[in-house]
């Protein structure tokens, strides 16, 4: 065969795009195999195909699809920090001349790698799978608005995270950092896979993304138990809302750049490249527009979340519930009118540089009021100390040092000197571990027993919250030092041995932080597994507020088989205080959607195409493209997607709980 | 716990403390003072607030714990007082805050000439400040001195007590050039040109860095900036000027390719017109001068006939790796002579400070950019087309 | 569905829905496909702040003067909006429940549409002859991916117009199929709106520059 022949059928796609050179991608790519291997064949030998494609692949089911996004989240987290604990071993060794154990190919990977992986493929996915799994419950809804497209939006975002996952062992991912800045990212400087890899899984979950938006706004808005009006609604709901709206008004955003991005590597457009009038300043500032409203999409869900905890734990109506949704709607509007904050240093004119800083400031009057609103909830309550409310107390500790240095960096000049420096790199790391990452370990703890009906292991959880609130700190405090010592950052080799013990102690509070999420794995495996669970038959084991906790644990596939009447923001709570009695009879059949492999179709021939178009096999890409379009057109031709769950089925359900709550076993 | 964590942390930090340089908290220039002391004021008026809330948390968690028994109002839920106090107070301290951001970075713009040496110490006026021509290539730095017609790479020595005015920009890719001892950061972007004011007081050698990722040789993409008296500057300059390299455009080429770990470098003669060149991305000759394209563009551009006013790109080691779908690599080939393009960006008053907002008409304007009125000029080039077109091509 | 909820003075509030209640079974879809219409307009935003922006950058190429033909696109702005009026008779024979009239008003409307497609198609053919590429200017490249984007939205539009008239000829006009031809409905008439945009900011005010 010719060689034109071999490079039509696999464009740029050869053996030589392996990483056998790098003996670290070998042995992580057998190991990962090795592991992957053993998954499926136990798969298949416990012959589980068939339920998980039944039960969970196809399936509609908002809880459903929330519980893959948190697994999806939980996975990629462990990809996410194994890059992570690489960085800060290299840091940490790579001095006097000596090289470390990465090359920069290999290195600037990782920190590309790390930051797309934990945004977009962990916080993204975390907060997704909450609000699909709490929002239709906490509004007392069965399902969300278009329960196919959600099946889609999650198998959308897994697919993207499958090409990530893919650059590892096929190729290369980008090394030009989390945004990929032209002219860097064009294809003179950045003529590998890197790049392309990059676009295409973002264009992949992106669209996931924006769907699940659209989704649950139409869900919030239009799906709403009788009596819940706006705000009456539970924060959680409303900070989904904004975030929502967030998702819808910035990804577009996104996916425009990084579509005129793949033009100019692709078909050799003008966009962003120095030549032919094109301009790199023009990326900049469309990726922030997205990129700062993102980092709003990602905490307001966690203050959802910590709003929930502080009432339900202080055992207290929230403080301020008016003004903590005018909070949140503020940040929401002005999360749009900052981004230039993020390259101050780019020489735009002082007023501009100052006007951009003074809004990036005015946003923590909002976030400051929530902080307040939420410590005067604990204020005159009875506060338990169950682990969602801990990490409560270590966020608002936390998140307030992240603020401050975040407003610090706000002050131009004062950015002058501080940015793109490890100081930078602490902050924000500071607002998302202990903003994003503390609220949906809350949040993990906190919904865990209506999703699975036990409680998360005390014992293994409080472990994994000191080993966490320590090595972040003892992670992050070097670099707010080093970051005054002026130390920028993705450096990968350094000269000064002065600082080498700052690296090292990072190093060892990230190893640290390693313990708190093996603590969180055992924490899992030791509640799964463990033979005697707190069962809770109750369906409200923390004494909850909202009307999430009305229905039983696990909730039935269809939530309540009576929908619910709103009278108070804290429905379930007053519903308890008035003594509002479940009916037990006269059940009504109820009309559901049924399950559909079409997500898992469409999004498995996204992947294709994206991996047709990232190794230039155009033959593929194009019998991928009309594929897709293809089965889109296909199902829209399947009218029978909903059916009827009989009476007597919703009768049983209903009398085990009423047999359940009587106090039987 | 906690005693114990300081028997074993205080022999840990003291010596870390004593041994870190932290030379954003102290560095030796006037500008990275102030801003050093923004940062302070900034920090305590956050504290005022910040310090308060995190103290209320842990009073709040002990004394509102179940088993305290404290005062228990589970319908508290309003109160407008506390409302406005818990609006209003972030608001004072923003407010606060804002002020003194709103002047702080007016003043310490990095495109504003120096207003002092320190504090108490007004500029002279005889002293002239010290002009830099900043190059960020892959990966090292050039700086170009015009009033003394040297060059280096990977070194920058400056007089203390002496304004430098830097002009930055870059050959490919964006960088972000920074001083911590003298002045805060800013960008180098190729085919444009950034502006920073500075100054070092205190005599030594300190650090100089690239702050931007910029590509595999990152990490080594430093320099030494040595801070000396006059006379020792004045001795440099000599020294330099007895380098046997100058930096011709061609000499600039060569350097320009990329390399990592690069030793200084001097030059002790520099082209005319090169650093200008350099940010009208036209080094090579035919190259058409970004201040050229833009001045033409002012005019509407050069209809059909300049469609085909393009050359094959054969610099930098033969065809550059292109886009599948791409043309070959080119790019527009100079109608004047390149010489000829910087002579008119000469003519032009060297903008001051830029008024230029970055988001009106056609985004950032390029400062270097040539001034608006060429209208003479374009009968001109249309004339040089017309002769160009009848020359053949190896012309270009 | 509110009136379940208020209660009289003193008689106890009513905390479940007894009887059940129909959602209306596409509820949601209108305002599901408005919404997504929104983030697809923030895709246009994007590329009309690029044109804006780049839009002048002719790297000493052709400007729109040299370029624009002002009668063809004339021609090919008169077939969409007109196609969006044909569209609106549609919708009226639909809401009468005449099957045969709405097919044929839409595919008079497909018809509209595919001249607005061929006219773009050839505006892009002759430019892309003449040497105009997108390459050639970050001013082109603006134009191009904003036309583009825009000719692809109605290539999709009559693609999905096509599969409607299938549908609808099948299973005749039930709700589904009516939610269907509102949504598309939507879709047409914004990117209707949209082209209002294109042909102001581009080729008006391109000529006019």
């Amino acid at each position: 065969m010719t060689n034109e022949f071999w490079s039509f059928i696999f464009g740029r796609l050869t053996w030589d795009v392996l990483p056998l050179h790098e003996p670290i991608v070998v042995i992580t790519f057998i190991v990962v195999a090795i592991g992957g291997l053993a998954v499926l064949g136990a798969l298949t030998y416990f012959k589980l195909w068939g339920y998980l494609w039944k039960e969970w692949f196809t399936s509609v089911d908002h809880k459903k699809i929330g519980i893959m996004y948190m697994v999806l989240g939980l996975v990629m987290l462990l990809r996410g920090f194994a890059d992570a604990l690489m960085m800060r071993l290299q840091q940490a060794i790579a001095f006097n001349g000596y090289e470390g154990y990465l090359n920069a190919h290999h290195y600037d990977q990782l920190f590309s790698v790390h930051g797309v992986i934990m945004i977009f493929f962990v916080a993204m996915p975390l907060i997704t799978g909450f609000m699909n799994y709490v929002v239709p419950l906490q509004i007392g809804a069965r399902d969300v608005s278009f329960p196919f497209l959600n099946n889609f939006s999650f198998w959308m975002t897994a697919g993207g995270a499958v090409l990530v996952m893919m650059s590892l062992f096929v190729g290369e991912f980008a090394q030009t950092g989390w945004l990929a800045f032209p002219p860097l990212s064009g294809i003179e400087h950045s003529p590998a896979s890197g790049v392309d890899y990059y676009i295409w899984s973002l264009q992949v979950a992106g669209v996931g993304t924006t769907l699940s938006g659209v989704n649950l706004i139409a869900t919030i808005i239009k799906m709403r138990a009788p009596g819940m009006t706006m705000m009456k609604m539970p924060v959680f709901t409303w900070t989904s809302l904004c975030t929502n709206v967030l998702i819808v008004a910035s990804f577009p955003i996104l996916t425009a750049v990084l579509t005129l991005l793949a033009l100019d590597r692709y078909v050799g457009t003008n966009f962003f490249t120095a030549d032919f009038g094109g301009s790199p300043m023009m990326y900049i500032n469309l990726i922030w527009i997205w990129g700062h409203p993102e980092v709003y999409i990602l905490i307001l869900p966690c203050f959802g979340i910590f709003s929930e905890v502080a009432s339900t734990f202080s055992g207290k109506r929230l403080f301020g519930y008016t003004s903590m949704v005018y909070a949140t709607v503020v940040i929401t509007v002005l999360s749009y009118l900052v981004w230039l904050h993020h390259f101050f240093t780019m020489g735009s004119g002082a007023s501009v540089n100052s006007f951009f800083g003074i809004t990036t400031m005015i946003i923590s009057i909002p976030t400051g009021a929530k902080i307040f609103n939420w410590l005067f909830t604990m204020y005159k309550g009875r506060i338990r100390f169950e682990l969602p409310m801990m990490w409560l107390i270590a966020f608002m500790l936390t998140f307030t040092i992240g603020g401050m240095t975040g407003v610090l960096l706000a002050v131009p000049p004062a950015d002058f000197v501080l940015h793109n420096s490890l100081f930078l790199v602490a902050h924000f790391h500071n607002v998302i571990i202990g903003g994003v990452l503390f609220g949906i370990f809350a949040g993990i703890n906190y919904w865990w027993p209506k999703a699975f009906g036990y409680k998360l292991n005390e014992f293994w959880g409080k472990v994994s919250f000191w080993l966490w609130n320590v090595g972040f700190w003892l992670a992050f405090g070097p670099l707010y030092v080093l970051g005054l010592m002026g130390i920028t950052r993705r450096l990968r080799t350094f000269d000064d041995p002065s600082l080498q013990i700052w690296f090292i102690i990072a190093g060892i509070g990230a190893l640290v932080i390693a313990g708190g999420i093996g603590a969180m794995l055992i924490q899992f495996g030791v509640s799964i597994l463990g033979k005697n669970k707190e069962w809770d038959t109750t369906g409200d084991p923390w004494n909850g507020r909202t009307l999430e906790w009305a229905t039983s644990s696990p909730p039935p596939q269809y939530n309540f088989a009576f929908t619910p009447v709103i009278h108070d923001n804290d429905a379930w709570a007053d519903m308890k205080a008035r003594n509002a009695q479940r009916p037990t009879k006269d059940f009504m059949e109820i009309h559901m959607p049924r399950n559909t492999g079409t997500g898992v179709v469409l999004a498995g021939l996204s992947v294709v195409l994206g991996f047709a178009l990232i190794w230039y096999m155009w033959w593929l890409a194009i019998l991928s493209f009309v594929a897709l379009i293809g089965a889109a057109i296909i199902h829209t031709f399947n009218y029978d997607r909903d059916y009827y769950i009989p009476v007597e089925a919703v009768a049983d359900v209903e009398n085990e709980r009423t047999r359940l709550l009587s106090g039987a076993r | 716990m906690s005693r114990f964590a300081k028997l074993l942390l205080v022999p840990l930090v003291a010596p870390l403390l004593a041994g870190c340089n932290a030379v954003v908290m102290a560095p030796a220039g006037d500008v990275a003072v102030q801003q050093r002391d923004l940062i302070i004021i900034a920090t305590v008026l956050m504290l005022l607030i910040i310090i308060p809330v995190m103290v209320l948390v842990v009073l709040f968690a002990r004394k509102y714990r179940q088993g305290n028994n404290a005062k228990y109002e589970p319908n508290w839920d309003h109160s407008t007082q506390l409302e406005l106090v818990i609006w209003s107070a972030p608001l004072a301290i923003i407010i606060c805050l804002g002020a003194v951001t709103w002047v702080s970075t007016h003043l310490l713009d990095p495109y504003r000439e120096l207003g002092r040496l320190g504090p108490d110490r007004p500029i002279v006026a005889e002293i002239e400040p010290l002009e830099v021509g900043v190059v960020a290539l892959d990966w090292k730095w050039m700086f170009i001195y015009p009033q003394y017609d040297i060059a280096t790479v990977n070194e920058f020595v400056t007089p203390v007590d002496r304004p430098i005015s830097f002009k930055l920009t870059a050959s490919t890719v964006m960088n972000s050039f920074y001083i911590p001892a003298m002045a805060g950061q800013i960008y180098a972007m190729p085919g444009m040109q950034t502006r920073l004011h500075g100054v070092i007081n205190e005599p030594g050698t300190y650090k100089g860095i690239a702050a931007h990722y910029s590509g595999h040789g990152f990490s080594g993409m430093h320099f030494e900036t040595k801070g000396v008296s006059d006379s020792e500057f004045e001795a440099w300059v000599a020294e330099v000027r007895n380098s046997p390299d100058m930096l011709s455009r061609q000499r600039y080429l060569e350097v320009e390719k990329p390399s990592e770990h690069v030793p200084v470098m001097h030059f002790a003669g520099v082209e005319s017109g090169l650093y200008t060149a350099i940010v009208n991305m036209c080094v090579e000759r035919d190259k058409m001068c970004v201040s050229e394209m833009m001045s033409i563009d002012e005019q509407g551009g050069l209809g059909h006939a300049g469609i085909d006013n393009l050359a094959p790109e054969l610099y930098g080691g033969g065809e550059k790796n292109r886009s599948p779908f791409g043309p070959q690599k080119t790019y527009v080939a100079a109608i004047c002579s390149t010489d000829e393009a910087i002579a008119m960006t000469a003519k032009l008053p060297a903008l001051k400070a830029p008024n230029a907002t970055p988001l009106v008409g056609k985004g950032l304007t390029r400062p270097e950019m040539v001034a608006q009125s060429n209208a003479p000029a374009l009968d001109w080039l249309a004339g040089k087309l017309a002769f160009n077109q009848n020359t053949s091509a190896d012309a270009l | 569905m509110s009136s379940h909820a208020t209660t009289a003075e003193g008689e106890a509030p009513q905390f479940y829905e007894l009887v059940p209640h129909h959602h209306a079974p596409h509820g949601s879809t209108q305002i599901g496909f408005w919404i997504y219409l929104m983030s697809d307009c923030l895709i246009f935003a994007s590329l009309f702040a690029i044109y804006g922006v780049l839009g002048g950058n002719f790297a000493a190429g052709p400007s729109p003067e040299h370029l624009f033909n002002l009668q063809l696109v004339a021609v090919s702005t008169g077939a969409l909006l007109l196609s969006s009026i044909t569209y609106g008779f549609a919708m009226l024979d639909m809401d009468e429940g005449k099957k045969t009239g709405t097919l044929v008003w839409l595919v008079i409307t497909g018809i509209l549409g595919a001249v607005f497609l061929g006219l773009t198609l050839y505006e892009f053919y002759h430019m892309i002859h003449e040497g105009a590429v997108p390459q050639r200017s970050a001013f082109l490249s603006a134009f191009f991916v904003l036309v583009g984007t825009h000719a692809l939205h109605v290539t999709f539009g009559i693609l999905w117009l096509v599969t409607l008239l299938v549908q609808i000829g099948a299973k005749g006009l039930i709700p589904a199929n009516k939610i269907r031809v509102q949504c598309l409905s939507m879709f047409w008439h914004f990117l209707d709106v949209i082209w209002i945009g294109v042909f102001t900011v581009v080729y008006l005010m391109g000529m006019l520059r």
